[in-house]
């Protein structure tokens, strides 16, 4: 008989990661019923909760603070430890004391986006309509409704120009929209790996995930939180083909070749023989520990949902005209889900509207990932644009 | 005679313009400071950290990426780009000086680049090397080779220069596009300008390099 072991199941239950959703171990900013957030979709989302992370103190002039916008899977806990993993933070090769975005000289904001699972409301949130969880009722979010929510936590921190605008990924994609959204209250954007519009080839991708979640018999069409389980199997499979986009075929030769795992020769069987496979199924089976299997497909969707193009007419330009915002647009060399062309196309397009703009591609191997990674070019990049931005802002001498 | 001496540039300290070459120091002297310019070509960024000490509002391009990743890495707002394919995606108007430092000669088609750079900006500097310069015609005159010199050291086989031209050739370009030369300066081998109001052939004999700040209009 062949022999067969699925992807392991979590070592953390359930339990963990629903807590995060509604008591997240970060700020949470509410907002009541007077204050509802209009989604593109028509409705109104109200009340509505953003968990949010803060690093440093805001200086008297409120000019020194930088929102820090996450990736798809990434969450509010960007330079501390994750309250559900243990891991350290996600960007702390450009957050942290001595990096580029220091928290001695910045105040840095990161909140989980709109439609997330670490305390921002979202499908795994209770619908308090119903008192139990949203699952498919939730309404189908956009990278603009992230930014829109977003704004609303900078006003309630009373601030009204935000220093710096950050994220790789979606997270450059929320740092677009907001550029093209609120051009006054974003001094500098630093926009990595990113696009501003999702391609075809992601969207193939992205329904590639769905559709493995949706797969998962424990999906039960996304009520599976009234089962109390979670699509773990459906889900970790999403994350496995996602997984590979972020890297390139020369990371993973690099890092894994054909060598085995933990033996000499195959065992002709569907076990995890190559060191490849188990990574990945690590990958897939530690993410479903801290992932909602409804958040994902939700914001996948806002993600292929996303062309700043076509909400102004079909003319990128437009959505920059007159702008006064410093642009730092970064790509990767080996990155095939937002590759060098489509920062291109955004950089063309700031150029059209005489927008202030650097354009960098790192040559790396890392893929997509290299964002996340400690690629010194990237973060001197990082650190220069965010220094000479500090000078033109007035924060001279505080932020080397 | 120093560099220093000849261009004295306002708010310049002396001690500073000794690390910048010197056609980037009659370039930065024929900029109105407070402008807004781009600098196509910008190599490593000197001629842009030059202008910043003046309050020039800089942008760049560059064709390489070392190139352009040392630039944002000194805080430039530089971006990789082509200057035969890409001076297009910018509108009209929009800076008032656009240079091209020693790049004229790199570029397919110098023509329209010439065009490109009056039609974003009010007014271009342009300089290049003069391939009229008398050492240039005495290697091919009596060496019977292609010129090498100091400054284009490279071989013909590997140089990315592919249209050189004389300072005298440039000015017919110039009039044949409608370009009006609001002033020209031919540096000599040390980079000094010729300081003499000589007639064109002098400069084309005596000039290793020309400099010229265009504007709109004018030529035949």
């Amino acid at each position: 008989m062949v022999g067969v072991k699925s992807v392991p199941s979590p070592a953390i239950s359930a339990d963990d990661r629903s807590h995060e959703v509604d008591h997240p171990s970060s700020q949470v900013a509410q907002f009541g019923a007077e204050q509802p957030l209009r989604l593109d979709c028509g409705i109104d989302l109200s009340p509505f909760q953003i968990a949010y992370q803060t690093y440093g103190e805001l200086n008297a002039d409120r000019s020194n603070a930088v929102l820090i916008c996450h990736a798809l899977t990434g969450d509010q806990h960007v330079a501390n430890e994750h309250p559900v993993t243990g891991k350290s933070g996600w960007w702390d090769t450009l957050v942290g004391p001595g990096r580029p975005l220091d928290p001695r000289h910045y105040f840095i904001i990161c909140a989980n986006v709109i439609g997330g699972c670490m305390g921002s409301t979202g499908p795994a949130s209770i619908n308090p309509a119903t008192g139990k969880v949203w699952g498919l009722d939730f309404p189908v979010i956009t990278i603009p409704d992230m930014v829109r929510a977003q704004a609303m936590l900078i006003d309630r921190l009373g601030i009204d120009t935000l220093f710096a605008v950050v994220g790789g990924s979606m997270g450059g994609m929320q740092v677009l929209q907001w550029t093209a959204a609120y051009p006054k209250r974003v001094y500098s954007a630093l926009a990595i790996a990113c696009s501003t519009r999702h391609s075809a080839q992601n969207i193939a991708f992205h329904e590639l995930g769905r559709q493995a979640v949706m797969a998962d018999p424990d999906w039960h069409n996304g009520a599976y939180a009234d089962q109390g389980i979670h699509p773990h199997r459906g889900l970790a499979v999403a994350r496995m083909a996602a997984h590979i986009t972020y890297l390139s075929d020369a990371a993973l030769h690099r890092k894994f070749g054909r060598r085995m795992q933990d033996r000499e020769l195959p065992t002709f069987s569907f076990d995890a023989d190559f060191q490849v496979e188990s990574y990945l199924r690590y990958q897939g089976s530690s993410f479903v520990e801290r992932f909602d299997a409804n958040s994902y497909l939700y914001l996948t969707r806002a993600m292929d949902y996303f062309d700043i193009a076509a909400d102004h007419g079909g003319a990128l330009a437009k959505a920059f005209a007159d702008i006064q915002t410093r642009f730092c647009v970064v790509s990767f060399t080996s990155d095939w889900l937002f590759p060098t062309s489509e920062s291109r196309a955004l950089v063309h397009a700031l150029n059209a509207s005489s927008a202030r703009v650097s354009f960098a591609e790192i040559e790396t191997d890392r893929g997509h990932d290299a964002f996340l990674l400690d690629v010194p070019e990237f973060l001197d990049i990082s650190r220069a644009f965010l220094q000479s931005a500090g000078k033109a802002r007035g924060l001279t001498g505080k932020n080397d | 005679m120093s560099v220093q001496e000849v261009l004295p540039l306002n708010g310049l300290a002396k001690e500073q313009s000794g690390q910048f070459r010197a056609d980037h120091l009659l370039v930065a002297e024929m900029v109105k400071p407070g402008s807004k310019v781009l600098d196509v070509g910008c190599g490593d960024g000197d001629l842009l950290q030059l202008l910043e000490t003046r309050g020039v509002d800089g942008r760049g391009i560059e064709l390489s990426r070392e190139g352009v990743n040392r630039c944002v890495a000194k805080g430039l707002a530089v971006v990789q780009g082509d200057a035969d394919t890409d001076l297009v995606n910018y509108p009209d108007d929009a800076f008032d000086y656009v240079i091209l430092s020693q790049t004229l000669q790199a570029t397919r088609q110098p023509k329209v680049v010439l065009e490109n750079l009056l039609r974003i900006g009010r007014r271009a500097i342009v300089s290049f090397p003069n391939f009229g310069f008398w050492r240039m015609r005495l290697q091919l005159l009596i060496g019977g080779h292609m010129p090498r010199t100091d400054n284009l050291p490279a071989t013909w086989y590997d140089t990315a220069n592919i249209h050189f031209c004389t300072i005298k050739d440039f000015v017919e370009l110039c009039d044949t596009i409608g370009v009006k030369m609001e002033r020209a300066e031919a540096l000599d081998l040390y980079g000094r300008p010729l300081r003499l109001r000589l007639p064109w052939w002098v400069w084309n004999m005596f000039g290793e390099q020309g400099v010229f700040l265009l504007t709109r209009g004018g030529g035949k």
